[in-house]
């Protein structure tokens, strides 16, 4: 009834997202001023950390291919109406399935065993996102609640093996014994090497061209698709989809499918990348930062990519600056993460409507409607 | 006898785990049962558990701790609160959003404030913790097996926020089900449309809501680091609270069934404990893994309605808009 | 009530009362006076602001400006709390009931006299077996609302207005989901209600009942009051043209229908809703290429179910629908092949299920058609096509403004449903099903969506038409088959039907039917 003025576009897509951004920053700042740092000092410390040399870069673009992929599997599940909070567990499962592809033909050749195990990590993930999509489609089980428990249950399974079944012969800590080289991810500096150009040694590797591979493709696949068309239909209004003759359980098996797959890629970054292992809790929480990446994002592939290598420069930068300032670690990360999903995800009406307020001002007068 | 006194013995763990259980699932009860959905159970009660910990260890009292743990439970309730009934933001990202700043804020405050890595300091100075209260008698009643060793180990003997989850369980079901507000309570999650046209206002009900789940939070963290340990660590809620709302919704948002689901839920935790490397006969070891999944397993289960069926609240999850 | 009641002040009386949702003017200044012990009806079109007025007299939102007078007292109405202090009643359109709650503890609800619950339900199962006796309001108090037909809850919100002691009890839109033998009770109980003393504003777009029940009634048009009469010195037709502010056009221009072979054929079709009861009863009747097959009825009485079933959303439980001869139902034909088949809808809720409200109108125009080839560039949706065919939409049905890049919450909903009415004959259906094409629509657009629909017609399409609209029935279906309690009770070619002979087999009075 009484439609509220819209945001421009471009203030939708961007001046908001920054602007809840800011606060959860702004507020991160107080906090670190709380611990008795300069928040200035620490922002300077994490940039330069962050982006100031080609080592910070390295590690921030290896930690945001990380965010892209679990960023695209929640946004992909978003536009089909699905809170996917399993991506965590997905990309676990995900994980056992690139890892098992390395551990068994680690000596096979590159073309061989690398398409084998991207293979193997999608169609894991997916597969651990079959069960909770299926009880969503079928039976209306809610997907928010089973994605929760199956993360404890990829948790509780992923211990399992690797501490009675891929556990290394004759050793401690459960992870598995080092992958065949032909298995490992090529590394960037590598890569850049060949090309002639020097790049300091980090863990970012060819897995970042992955995931930015699949943000297009994930771009396309959503938006320029007819069976995209058909999962945002399925997504915004169940009963136009019916009518339009959109199965919504199908939208529903596809989109999480899909979704479970994207997840289930982040071993080939941090296991055939980094890692060269199985280990536990490798996925290390950034299932649940591809929430605040797709939240922040505004669901959109370009927007993932920039708030993943944002992400990115925050993980690095907040290592960085746990050397520096005795008093805050990397825990401290993890507050700001969270400050940005709640001002991103939980928050945003909360300056949609003074920002439109003002817009509708201000816009009154410029356009004269 | 050797049997029956191992049992008595994983009854007794089992109480002391379904504590924080009962407390969170109760809490969560209150929030849901008005329409929010509480995934931010986990990250109320770690902050409750740090805030405990933290305030226990500097002024040396536990009941100070108590009171900074529902304070600190009850400001992110509200926060919670202000996001999502004040301004109709999005229940689950919320809860999401709040846990994982407090899995982060805790370790970093107190890295800042103790120094020692992330935890508290532990607690062992007279009046920092909840102790066990030996009931009268109890010490020389473990000599009777029964039921002198079923007085001693699971009537006596427990911390007092122990007997303070029990007595919760009947004076939730009271409430909701005897009391005016519990009315409203259930009709504002039903369908708050009705408690609007009733003159009755739907906000205020869902705040006042959510602020028991912060209290109850409170406790259940306070429990966690002044009861059943002595000292705030590192994710020591490890889980409790989705488990807990696991529970909410195998005890299908009731107070009885949910305490029953806590029992089972901290009887298979209390269980994997004792079978670690145990072989049983027939079966052999059985993973503790399996055994700690189950309670989530069971869940699924149950909401895909192979094994009973759960039905949640109407309007939970949904932002409260006058206009249809 | 020994007062003489030409000086007693009204029950309630608004002077001025003036509401702006953003650009929208929803009431003007609006005076309304309601006399004790009367039934006061008041009409206008969708969107008149009837709901915006009585919201603001129910204290749901407050009212920019103006004054609310009960009984001789100006009264603050700030909250429903206030509303219900102030002896004013009100029975929503969608009941306001907890479905898994019980009569008793829906009635106590916000008035359960104390902290505890024990006493309040006692009392209120007295005072409720009271007011049973009285108005003769019969309600099971410990059943649950979701067990109750929508007659008794209706039942249960005139109790919870009557049990907070109302003497104002405002209904909106109450008969919309009656039959209308429950439609007759509640009138008897509201003339019950009058002859207690209580006050009754009945609000409706509905002549019939206006002409029924009231003592008076007031016309609202575009937020403003346009009219006030004593409803016997008033008619139907007077207040119709009122209400739409010129002289209604009854009969939409048309030749005589020259009906061809049959294309749509519908045999013994039944559909059961989710608890299995029969909505839709076995129903058969056909229609043919170039003529306009109205369905007439009271909302609610199998018309969703018939076009739902036939567009291949429901599932139904027996009989057969032939398009063309071919068994769509046997066929396990979905609904993307119905259209493909040439089987195109209309549908009768445009924006629950007609468009999607999140997208621009270029998406909305080939929702549905969104797997044609024609919109395809290999495996990629070609985003220019579909911008030029929306356009070419758009230039053809008059449709504005003309951005298909716009979204299509941004068009009014005259200009929603010619684009759905655009997309859905664009690919030259032979069949049409059409729901309620005109409403929430202006009056502009009605009437160039029904010449296009009766331009259709001769151009040899077979149309289905459903609309709660008995004028819209009248003035362009070639025969009306009338539905009552999911089953047909009549069919009448448009020469024989007249509006009282169709309010009669509405009203399940069956009728000389020739199958």
């Amino acid at each position: 009834m009484s439609a509220p003025t819209k945001l421009p576009r471009w203030a939708e897509l961007a001046l908001l997202p920054l602007l809840n951004l800011g606060f959860a920053l702004l507020l991160s700042g107080v906090i670190v001023r709380l611990l008795g740092e300069s928040p200035w000092a620490a922002l300077k410390l994490m940039v330069a950390g962050s982006v100031g040399t080609q080592e910070g870069i390295g590690y921030t673009l290896y930690y945001a291919t990380n965010f892209i992929f679990t960023g695209l599997a929640v946004a992909v599940a978003y536009h089909a109406g699905l809170f996917n909070i399993g991506a965590e567990g997905q990309a676990y499962v995900g994980g056992l399935g690139v890892g098992l592809v390395a551990l068994w033909l680690g000596d096979a050749p590159r073309f061989v065993v690398l398409p084998l195990a991207i293979l193997a990590g999608a169609g894991f993930g997916a597969a651990w996102a079959f069960l909770p999509a299926w009880l969503q489609a079928k039976r209306g089980s809610h997907i928010v609640i089973t994605t929760i428990m199956f993360n404890f249950i990829a948790s509780a399974l992923m211990t399992y093996l690797l501490v009675n079944v891929l556990i290394k012969p004759g050793q401690q800590s459960p992870e598995t014994r080092e992958f065949g080289a032909h298995a490992f991810m090529p590394a960037a500096h590598d890569l850049l090497a060949r090309a002639g150009l020097t790049f300091a040694a980090t863990p970012l590797n060819f897995a970042f061209v992955l995931a930015l591979a699949a943000a297009v493709l994930v771009w396309i696949f959503v938006w320029h698709t007819r069976w995209g068309y058909a999962l945002r239909v399925a997504g915004e209004n169940a009963a136009a989809a019916v009518y339009a003759g959109i199965a919504p359980p199908r939208s529903i098996m596809g989109s999480m499918l899909l979704s479970g797959a994207l997840a289930g890629s982040l071993g080939l970054n941090e296991l055939l990348g980094s890692q060269h292992r199985i280990l536990i809790d490798f996925t290390g929480g950034a299932g649940f930062v591809g929430i605040a990446v797709s939240l922040m994002g505004r669901n959109h592939p370009v927007g993932i990519i920039f708030s993943s290598v944002l992400f990115g420069a925050l993980y690095q930068g907040g290592s960085q600056l746990s050397f520096d300032m005795p008093k805050i670690n990397r825990d401290m990360v993890v507050v700001i993460q969270g400050l940005v999903i709640l001002f991103c995800g939980a928050m945003e009406n909360v300056f949609r409507a003074p920002l439109t307020a003002v817009f509708a001002r201000f816009g009154r007068s410029k356009t004269g409607l | 006898m050797e049997t029956y006194t191992l049992i008595v013995l994983l009854l007794a763990a089992t109480i002391r785990v379904a504590t924080p259980l009962v407390l969170a699932a109760l809490a969560g009860m209150f929030s849901e049962r008005a329409g929010v959905i509480d995934l931010g159970l986990e990250g109320k009660m770690l902050g409750a558990a740090f805030a405990a910990g933290a305030v226990s260890a500097i002024s040396g009292s536990a009941w100070l701790g108590l009171l900074a743990a529902i304070a600190t439970a009850v400001f992110f309730a509200l926060v919670i609160g202000y996001a999502c009934i004040t301004h109709r933001g999005n229940q689950v990202v919320a809860g999401m959003a709040i846990t994982i700043m407090v899995v982060g804020l805790g370790p970093t405050l107190a890295l800042a404030w103790f120094n020692l890595g992330g935890q508290t300091p532990q607690l062992d100075g007279p009046g920092q913790r909840f102790v066990g209260l030996a009931w009268p008698w109890a010490q020389s009643a473990r000599e009777v097996p029964f039921p002198g060793l079923v007085y001693a180990e699971l009537l006596s003997g427990h911390s007092l926020i122990v007997y303070f989850a029990a007595a919760l369980v009947p004076l939730s079901a009271w409430v909701l089900y005897r009391t005016r507000f519990g009315l409203r309570l259930r009709a504002v999650g039903e369908n708050p449309h009705a408690v609007d046209t009733a003159g009755i206002s739907v906000n205020g009900l869902r705040y006042r809501a959510v602020i028991i789940s912060g209290v109850l939070c409170g406790v259940a963290g306070a429990s966690l680091s002044t009861a059943a340990s002595s000292g705030f660590v590192r994710d020591m809620t490890a889980g409790k609270g989705y488990l807990a709302l696991a529970a909410l919704i195998f005890g299908k948002w009731k107070p009885w069934p949910t305490l029953g689901a806590c029992l089972l839920f901290a009887f298979t935790d209390a269980l994997a404990v004792r079978l670690q490397g145990v072989a049983l006969p027939l079966v052999g070891v059985i993973p503790v893994q399996f055994i700690l999944a189950l309670p989530y397993v069971l869940t699924v289960l149950l909401l895909a309605g192979f094994v009973g069926k759960a039905v949640a609240p109407h309007a939970i999850g949904v932002p409260y808009a006058k206009e249809k | 009530m020994a007062d003489d009641p030409k000086n007693a002040p009204p029950a309630l009386e608004l002077r001025g009362i003036d509401k702006r949702f953003g650009a929208v003017h929803a009431n003007r200044a609006i005076h309304l006076s309601i006399a004790r012990g009367s039934v006061h009806g008041l009409i206008g079109e969708n969107g008149a602001g009837k709901s915006t007025l009585m919201n603001s007299v129910y204290g749901f939102h407050r009212a920019d400006a103006g004054e609310v007078w009960v009984a001789g007292r100006q009264v603050d109405i700030r909250t429903p709390q206030d509303a219900i202090a102030a002896g004013i009643g009100m029975v929503h359109q969608h009941f306001m009931l907890v479905e898994n709650f019980t009569v008793l503890e829906n009635v106590v609800l916000g008035v359960e006299g104390g902290p505890l619950l024990a006493g309040g339900l006692a009392h209120a199962r007295g005072a409720l077996e009271q007011l049973a006796r009285n108005y003769g309001l019969e309600v099971p108090l410990d059943a649950l609302i979701s067990d109750l037909p929508v007659g008794l809850q209706q039942r249960v919100e005139i109790l919870k207005a009557l049990y907070r002691r109302a003497e104002i009890l405002i209904l909106d839109e109450p008969t919309a989901v009656l039959t209308p033998q429950e439609a007759e009770a509640l009138f008897a109980m509201l003339r019950r209600l009058r002859a207690e003393g209580k006050s009754v504003i009945l609000v409706t777009h509905k002549l019939r009942e206006i002409m029924a029940i009231t003592d008076r009634v007031t016309v609202m048009r575009q937020g403003a009051v346009v009219g006030e009469v004593a409803t016997v010195m008033t008619s139907p037709r007077e207040l119709a043209e009122k209400m739409v502010g010129r002289a209604v056009l009854l009969r939409v221009e048309k030749a005589p229908a020259h009906p061809g072979e049959t294309l749509l054929s519908v045999r013994e079709l039944e559909v059961r809703d989710r608890l299995g009861v029969a909505r839709l009863k076995r129903v058969s009747f056909d229609v043919h290429a170039g003529e306009i097959v109205g369905i007439a009825g009271v909302s609610g009485n199998g018309q969703s179910e018939l076009l739902e079933a036939i567009a291949g959303i429901a599932q139904p439980t027996h009989g057969s629908i032939l398009l063309q001869g071919r068994d769509l139902v046997a066929g396990h034909v979905d609904a993307r092949e119905r259209r493909r088949l040439g089987l195109a809808h209309v549908p009768e809720d445009r924006l629950r299920m007609g468009v999607v409200t999140s997208f621009s109108a270029a998406d909305n125009a080939i929702l549905g058609y969104h797997d044609r080839a024609a919109y395809q560039r290999g495996p990629l949706l070609n985003h220019a096509t579909i911008r030029r065919e929306c356009e070419k939409k758009m230039a053809n049905h008059d449709i504005r403004p003309p951005v298909p890049a716009l979204r299509i919450t941004a068009f009014s909903g005259g200009n929603q449903q010619k684009l759905v009415l655009a997309r859905e004959i664009d690919c030259d259906p032979r069949v049409l099903l059409i729901g309620q094409p005109t409403r929430g629509v202006d009056i502009g657009a009605i009437e160039f969506i029904h010449k296009r629909l009766v331009a259709l017609r001769d151009a040899g399409k077979a149309l289905l038409l459903v609309s709660v609209e008995l004028d819209e029935i009248l003035g362009l279906a070639d025969r009306i088959l009338v539905l009552n309690g999911g089953e047909i009770v009549g069919e009448v070619a448009r020469a024989d039907a007249t509006e009282e002979k169709l309010g009669l087999m509405m009203a399940g009075v069956k009728g000389e039917g020739h199958a």
